[in-house]
């Protein structure tokens, strides 16, 4: 369907994903379901440049790249179980991760 | 056990120091992620797939009350309340803050404890077996040769960019529970012509991509010398390692493809130089680390313990624990507790802040306050008095950690796998947890008896996968996570790898085809045959025909 950005908090290592990307501003959210999801591979490409211009900048993440994904009974969800376990969390402890909290963590 | 001088005191408060200053750097943006990357390393901090991840060393496995309760000080304050004990007898915290890690390392400091040399391609930890001290049959505690080589590895200058990480275990018993023969050198303590102690010495042994059983480089390696052979060995590897390969650059290769008699001929040639050098070493330093480690002050106890006799006639369940998990003390009266991390349904090695406070009490109210965590991911109580078993018991069985499985099928090794860790390629506690659910029936574990089922997410082989009497690798095929299964694998003084059995199964097989492989052996197992025994005997056959239907 599309593709995300995806990178770490620098401060804690917590997975982001890139919310809203242009040449004036650059904003992160905690949640996949507040990523931007580019729908060509131009749009994905540009998001990733911004989102590594605001790490040059902002020194707030680190370690961007792009990954697909899908649209699961109205969720997005990564195509590769690899991401969908960092955006989620660990499968084996539901009680932690993203899984086990609300948009505002 | 050993304590800091003010050396030791000043140089981890010094790099506690240092590497608050980098972290500083870091967030200021004075330093870049590729330039800090090598200097969290040097302090054990990991990126993972969640959040950092923070390994602490846990020297030879030996930990005391106080050290165990700052661990769990440290999982409540700094994490969610939980660790994870590794294969290599360290701690791993899933959760820390990077902003937070220089105030966990000087917390740590407090106690004697850090996170120097727990990654990067320097020496890393020595491993140690877990009932050092308490082992019948010991030639001496091998703890004290750990600390020795602690001490002169310790941010070694000529041994800091190695083309490899370098692991070295050590054994003072002839029953090997280090898996020093999978280690890159690997010392077992035994008696020359004289009756003097000394080591053999293994060389080039390993997991990961490329397995290999080590080596005997030397039979016999006097106490005194054992400093200037290491270095030997080091300096041949150093120079021979190779760089331009990060596979083929750790010394099993480097062994591989030199030879072992070429190998030990350059090794022998280095140490003739060196033998007589400021690195033999004197008696009184020896004595002085030995002093260390001296036993605790034992009770004169009968061996017999009439009330523990009936308590097992009366109860089942203690029956199983004392009969899984105690093993005979080197003094009468006294027994070696393990402590299970292997509940049915958690995370293999898994304890929780308060789990390990409760330890911490059980330790000092049972076992001098001496701890030891084990390369099997279970923890050890190495002095407790036969008589105090049921007390022990029934606390322990109040913090869930009484599970009475130690060296039987639930009892797995099983590393992070793709639930924490960047390098996995596939989940591998999901398939431990399911595998202990199956197999949930004490019953049948006892009928199953010894079996020892390794796990790994990757070939890096953190699972220990090549030495399970079952291994599992995880892999990834085409975007499926998908499993290879080895049988025949032995870690202990037989070591052996496990041979592939044939093609992988998915993850909803696994356990199917593991309870078949365990059916076959009930059927064809002689008396008082283990597993591995019948599977040296019978060969692969009558599993594959079993599990693909075809010889």
């Amino acid at each position: 369907m599309g593709q995300v950005v995806i990178a770490s908090r620098l401060s804690d290592g917590i997975v982001v994903f890139l919310a809203k990307a242009s040449a004036e501003s650059v904003e992160w959210a905690l949640q996949l379901e507040d990523a931007e999801v580019a729908a060509d591979d131009a749009r994905a490409n540009e998001m990733l440049g911004f989102g590594e211009a605001d790490i040059a900048s902002r020194n707030k993440v680190m370690d961007p790249y792009l990954i697909d994904v899908e649209e699961q009974g109205g969720q997005l969800r990564p195509t590769k179980y690899r991401e969908a376990i960092r955006c989620f969390g660990p499968t084996i402890r539901t009680d932690l991760g993203k899984q086990a909290e609300g948009p505002e963590a | 056990m050993y304590h800091y001088d003010e050396y030791d005191h000043a140089l981890v408060q010094d790099r506690v120091a240092q590497f608050r200053r980098q972290v500083e750097r870091r967030i200021a943006g004075e330093l870049t992620e590729e330039q800090f990357r090598p200097l969290r390393l040097m302090n054990g901090l990991y990126l993972q797939l969640h959040a950092y991840m923070l390994r602490v060393a846990i020297p030879y496995g030996t930990l005391n009350s106080p050290q165990m309760r700052k661990l769990a000080y440290i999982a409540r304050r700094y994490d969610k309340g939980y660790g994870h004990f590794t294969t290599r007898q360290n701690l791993q915290y899933n959760w820390p803050k990077l902003e937070e890690t220089p105030d966990i390392l000087a917390e740590l400091a407090e106690v004697e404890m850090h996170a120097i040399q727990t990654s990067g391609n320097c020496i890393r930890n020595t491993t140690s077996d877990q009932y050092a001290g308490a082992a019948k049959g010991e030639i001496e505690d091998p703890r004290v040769w750990c600390e020795i080589i602690r001490q002169w590895s310790t941010l070694h200058p000529e041994f800091s960019f190695l083309p490899r990480k370098f692991k070295i275990a050590v054994t003072g018993c002839d029953d090997d529970r280090a898996a020093v023969k999978v280690h890159d050198i690997g010392l077992i303590m035994k008696r020359g012509e004289g009756g003097e102690a000394g080591f053999e010495v293994i060389v080039g042994g390993g997991l990961g991509r490329t397995a290999f059983i080590g080596k005997t480089i030397r039979d016999f390696l006097g106490k005194e010398d054992l400093l200037s052979y290491l270095e030997a060995i080091l300096r041949t590897y150093n120079q021979l390692g190779r760089r331009d390969n990060k596979y083929k650059a750790r010394i099993k290769v480097t062994v591989h493809e030199t030879g072992i008699e070429e190998f030990r001929n350059l090794v022998e040639e280095e140490w003739r130089a060196i033998k007589d050098s400021s690195l033999k070493l004197p008696k009184e330093e020896i004595d002085r680390i030995a002093k260390h480690f001296e036993p605790p002050a034992f009770r004169v106890l009968e061996d017999e313990a009439p009330d523990v006799d009936a308590r097992m006639k009366s109860d089942p369940g203690f029956a199983a624990w004392v009969h899984h998990n105690c093993v005979d003390h080197k003094i009468a009266g006294y027994e070696i507790a393990n402590i299970s991390l292997k509940p049915v349904g958690q995370p293999p090695g898994d304890a929780t802040a308060d789990q390990m406070d409760a330890v911490a009490d059980l330790a000092e109210e049972f076992s001098f306050g001496e701890l030891r965590v084990t390369h099997s991911q279970n923890l050890v109580l190495p002095h407790v008095e036969r008589a105090q078993l049921p007390a022990l018991y029934d606390k322990l069985a109040k913090h869930a950690l009484a599970s009475p499985n130690v060296g039987l099928l639930s009892d797995i090794i099983c590393c992070p796998g793709l639930d924490y860790c960047a390098l996995a390629n596939a989940r591998s506690i999901p398939i431990a947890t399911r595998i202990t659910e199956r197999f949930a029936s004490q019953e049948r574990l006892d009928m199953i008896g010894e079996m020892q089922i390794k796990i790994s997410g990757c070939i890096n082989a953190c699972g220990h996968h090549h030495v399970g009497h079952i291994g599992i690798l995880g892999v990834d095929r085409k975007g499926e996570e998908h499993y290879q299964i080895q049988l025949g694998g032995d870690a202990s003084e037989n070591a052996a790898l496990g041979k592939i059995l044939g093609r992988g199964f998915s993850a909803d097989e696994v356990v199917d085809i593991v309870e078949k492989i365990v059916d076959i052996y009930l059927e064809i197992r002689e008396d008082g045959e283990r597993f591995i025994d019948t599977y040296r005997r019978v060969g692969q056959s009558p599993f594959k025909e079993k599990v693909y239907g075809t010889a």
